[in-house]
């Protein structure tokens, strides 16, 4: 039952995702091809959302359900992992034109080949994992 | 009773959602999830699902107590029932269509998609089983998926952890990391789809 909550922020998720056609191959094809405001909207309405309710947060010392300040944890101030890495996944979104989120909508929308997406996303986190040591961040 | 029902699933069902609806309720995910103490970023669940499988025997960055993370794949989980209930009960007035601009229609055309405006469907026809059989469905299919999975632990997250989790708390790695995203991005669109889709 704790884990009810979850799955209704997934749904939502989901939902929001399908109907504001993030989810679609096409839209995202528009938008690295900038021919629509659309996606960049979605995009930008949650970063500034985000923005003003963090600030909202840290002003008024807003704290979780645990009692704990809420924060997200700072990202390792490191760069080339994220500029190597960023590119990699960029590469993956334009061609997919799904990312993860997507991934687990259209598998449950009824797209099963999505399955075999997943198996080789999965493949590709594993062969991070072995090569992890090797790779510059 | 009834009425008000289909009443709310017409006002659901419309398609597309506005961006602004769209964004306003990727935010309220994330601010919801942050109120529960966690943290917004679906490709994290490719790690612990690895980890699940026994990954750690083979490489220590999947030792780790993924079962703490088994909130987020109730997220995945629900965002598939999501799409599910969405694709069957809430789908669009005019069926499954992605409406994209008139410019998009006619680049695609260049890519050898002939669809007319408003007739683009939501998910292109190579997401089928029938495609994965094709070479260029195969390098879709399974060699986005690698990069995807790949690139998002490599990079530390994907649209939603960098994208709007980081960005939304100011966080300079983030936005280096989505113009890592959009480099990519740029890359595959203007200089790989050519050939890709030429196969």
């Amino acid at each position: 039952m704790r884990f009810f909550k979850y799955i209704a922020i997934g749904f939502v998720m989901g939902m929001t995702l399908y109907k504001s056609e993030a989810v679609s191959w096409f839209r995202i094809y528009e938008m690295f091809h900038f021919q629509s405001f659309h996606m960049f909207g979605i995009i930008l309405t949650a970063i500034a959302i985000g923005i003003v309710g963090e600030q909202l947060i840290k002003r008024f010392h807003l704290k979780n359900i645990k009692g704990e300040e809420l924060y997200v944890p700072p990202k390792a101030p490191t760069y080339k992992r994220y500029i190597f890495g960023g590119i990699i996944f960029g590469l993956g979104w334009a061609m997919a034109g799904i990312c993860p989120g997507p991934m687990f909508i259209l598998l449950g929308a009824g797209y099963t080949v999505l399955a075999v997406f997943l198996a080789s996303a999965m493949f590709g986190t594993f062969v991070y994992g072995l090569l992890r040591d090797k790779l510059p961040h | 009773m009834l009425e008000l029902w289909e009443s709310f699933r017409a006002f659901i069902s419309h398609q597309p959602w506005p961006w602004w609806v769209g964004g306003g309720m990727i935010a309220l995910v994330m601010f919801t999830l942050m109120f529960f103490g966690k943290e917004f970023g679906i490709s994290a669940n490719l790690r612990a699902m690895c980890a699940a499988e026994g990954a750690g025997r083979f490489a220590d960055f999947f030792n780790y107590d993924w079962q703490r993370d088994g909130w987020n794949l109730m997220v995945a989980l629900g965002a598939m029932f999501g799409g599910y209930m969405t694709a069957h009960y809430f789908g669009g007035p005019e069926g499954n269509i992605a409406h994209v601009s008139p410019a998009t229609v006619a680049s695609l055309r260049e890519l050898g998609f002939n669809y007319e405006v408003g007739k683009v469907p939501l998910v292109p026809e190579f997401y089928s089983w029938e495609s994965l059989l094709t070479l260029r469905g195969f390098i879709i299919i399974v060699g986005g998926g690698f990069l995807i999975g790949f690139g998002a632990r490599y990079a530390g997250g994907c649209t939603s952890g960098h994208a709007i989790s980081g960005i939304s708390s100011l966080q300079v790695p983030s936005l280096v990391a989505v113009t890592g995203f959009f480099i990519g991005g740029l890359i595959m669109t203007y200089f790989i789809f050519p050939f890709l889709f030429q196969l």
